[in-house]
């Protein structure tokens, strides 16, 4: 049996504070659920029983204790490349397999200070590197709506969990698209911040200058509020911002004249027409509900996945320099230290992680680094300027999430730039720091296959979350695609 | 194009063991994603600064002791260590 519509992380949160449920029995069903569903979705790598139930068990005990946390009793999920103290953190990688961090994660720590009741670790692609989960080196994945079907990646695990209803937030993070495009492909939201809203301290470094935190839910308002949770400087992530925090609340109303921009150009990279079809109806919604649209530019979109797929794998190549079999993660033996760091790398690393550590030294080595690396930041650079000055036409910027519904598991696994290009429409808001969400605007009418979700895509200027989050949940509430629900795994 | 000798060339630089089809294959990968990536070269960025990443103020800090792991902590997920004498072990460094 799956419920029509889950409880939000909300209703439940006071309906626990209030003793009118129990947050262990709220614990336990949804690790039941899991039990039982999760062996055919695979969602989770690992669950934590013992933590969550003692958090459960703490909360149950003196619920009035906990009236001033946001999250009690509420069940989340975090992605396994986020640092859960004792507990094995993959991050999806053979290398990592039996690695038990000696501390929290600073997202984690918030949520277990808010509290959060820490349920298990989400499936992803290794190290985050792919759009499918089918580089988890564990097993994929599945998509609740079609289980043929990718949940997307890197996040695949935390967004299936969350449709699957398995709990009503997970933690995910987003180098290049990897919380927004799985969002969509599984009907839920994915809120990725501005660079330097959440402490990256004890996320597994993908991209150093482009990895954020961020959020699942549902609905805008759970993801929302997971998100002002683990959002806030942190003296051990540098790059971690003391910014304003978050002043938004559910229900805020969306100014009249609210200008959306809209990449129109854009629209022409090879989108699906469906999803074409679905993203118009939404932007017709938002008009309906006051919004103004406005053509903006990006002129320098396609490029933009050009330089991502650089600079990203430049800062790969130098950050996975640490697994080196010495100080943690598996070790393959050999006669001398060189022999044991190539052949402990060779084993572990999986072949898409592989490949983009290769392409990432390319570019950084003698006689390549300004033909590739530099002129990637300097179109970086451009890309910023182009978002700025989209920003003095518009208030929000609106594109698909993904430029097609989610595509076969293994069906892109021997094209690295097919998959590579289910990343068109989200590098963009990493390349430039930028907040953005995904959240669900209609399904695939099913002629050709599964009826899959469409996820449209909001982009907010720097710091502006709040204006973004109000254009997502005026959308929201004027549609009714979260009524719906993926029957349980057969 | 991107020959075996050079694949070879990166490989080593990234701490890679890659030897014959895995060589031939990462090779093929490397060329087919550049010709992709080349793209770049027609932007024109005259007169751009180049963007290292996005940051409010410069990621500085002052060279301060904080906090840190413990003995414990430090080599409890090491593959090799000698506990008592606070050491990591290797394989012999030099040839």
């Amino acid at each position: 049996m799956t419920p029509a519509s889950p409880m939000t992380a909300l209703a439940l949160r006071d309906r626990i504070i209030s003793g009118e449920l129990s947050a262990v029995e709220v614990c336990r069903a949804a690790l039941a659920r899991i039990e039982r569903d999760d062996v055919a979705i695979h969602a989770f790598q690992s669950l934590m029983p013992e933590r969550a139930l003692a958090r459960a068990e703490d909360i149950d005990r003196d619920p009035s204790r906990f009236r001033d946390k946001p999250l009690a009793g509420v069940p989340v999920a975090i992605k396994d490349n986020i640092a859960t103290r004792g507990h094995v953190t993959t991050a999806g990688s053979r290398l990592l397999e039996r690695f038990a961090p000696p501390y929290d994660a600073d997202a984690v720590e918030r949520l277990d200070a808010a509290g959060a009741v820490l349920i298990g670790k989400t499936t992803l692609d290794e190290f985050g590197m792919g759009s499918s989960t089918d580089f988890s080196a564990f097993g994929p994945a599945r998509n609740p709506w079609a289980m043929d079907r990718t949940p997307g990646g890197s996040s695949g695990g935390s967004a299936a969990a969350v449709a699957a209803g398995f709990v009503p937030i997970a933690l995910g993070s987003d180098t290049g698209g990897s919380i927004r495009q799985p969002a969509a492909f599984c009907g839920v939201t994915g809120l990725k911040p501005t660079y330097g809203r959440v402490s990256r301290f004890g996320l597994v470094a993908f991209a150093s200058s482009l990895d954020q935190i961020g959020t699942f839910g549902r609905g805008v308002a759970d993801a929302a509020a997971a998100l002002q949770v683990i959002a806030g400087r942190d003296p051990r992530d540098a790059t971690s911002a003391d910014a304003t925090p978050i002043a938004w609340q559910p229900g805020s109303p969306m100014a009249r004249g609210t200008r959306i921009g809209v990449p129109s150009a854009d629209l022409e990279m090879g989108v699906h027409p469906e999803v074409r079809e679905a993203f118009e109806r939404a932007l017709d919604e938002l008009v309906a509900a006051g919004a103004t649209r406005v053509d903006i530019a990006l002129p320098s979109s396609r490029a933009a996945l050009a330089a991502y797929y650089l600079i990203a794998t430049a800062e790969a190549s130098s950050n996975l320099a640490r697994f080196d079999g010495v100080r943690y993660g598996a070790r393959v033996a050999a006669d001398t230290l060189d022999q044991m760091y190539a052949r402990t790398r060779t084993a572990g690393f999986g072949p898409e992680v592989r490949r983009r550590i290769m392409l990432g030294t390319y570019a950084l080595s003698a006689g390549h680094y300004d033909e590739y690396y530099m002129q990637a930041q300097k179109v970086r650079a451009r890309i910023r300027h182009e978002f700025e000055a989209a920003f003095e036409q518009a208030d929000v910027l609106a594109m698909p999430s993904s430029p097609v519904p989610a595509f076969a598991l293994g069906d892109r696994v021997a094209d690295p730039l097919g998959m590579y290009y289910a990343d068109v429409f989200t590098v963009g808001a990493n390349l430039a720091g930028l907040p953005a969400i995904g959240v669900p605007c209609g399904f695939t009418s099913g002629d050709d296959g599964p009826m899959l979700p469409i996820g449209l895509q909001l982009i907010g200027a720097a710091w502006d979350e709040a204006r973004m989050l109000t254009v997502a949940e005026t959308y929201e509430r004027r549609t009714s695609w979260l009524t719906r629900t993926p029957g349980a795994p057969a | 194009m991107v020959t075996r000798e050079e694949a070879a060339r990166i490989a080593a630089l990234a701490k890679l063991e890659l030897t014959g089809e895995d060589l031939d294959r990462a090779a093929r990968d490397l060329a087919e994603i550049l010709g992709y990536v080349e793209q770049i070269a027609a932007v024109d960025t005259a007169g751009i600064e180049p963007s290292p990443g996005v940051w409010v103020a410069p990621p500085l800090r002052d060279d301060t002791v904080g906090a840190m792991l413990n003995a414990d902590e430090t080599f409890a997920n090491a593959p090799d260590a000698d506990r008592a004498a606070g050491l990591f072990r290797v394989p012999r460094v030099l040839g």
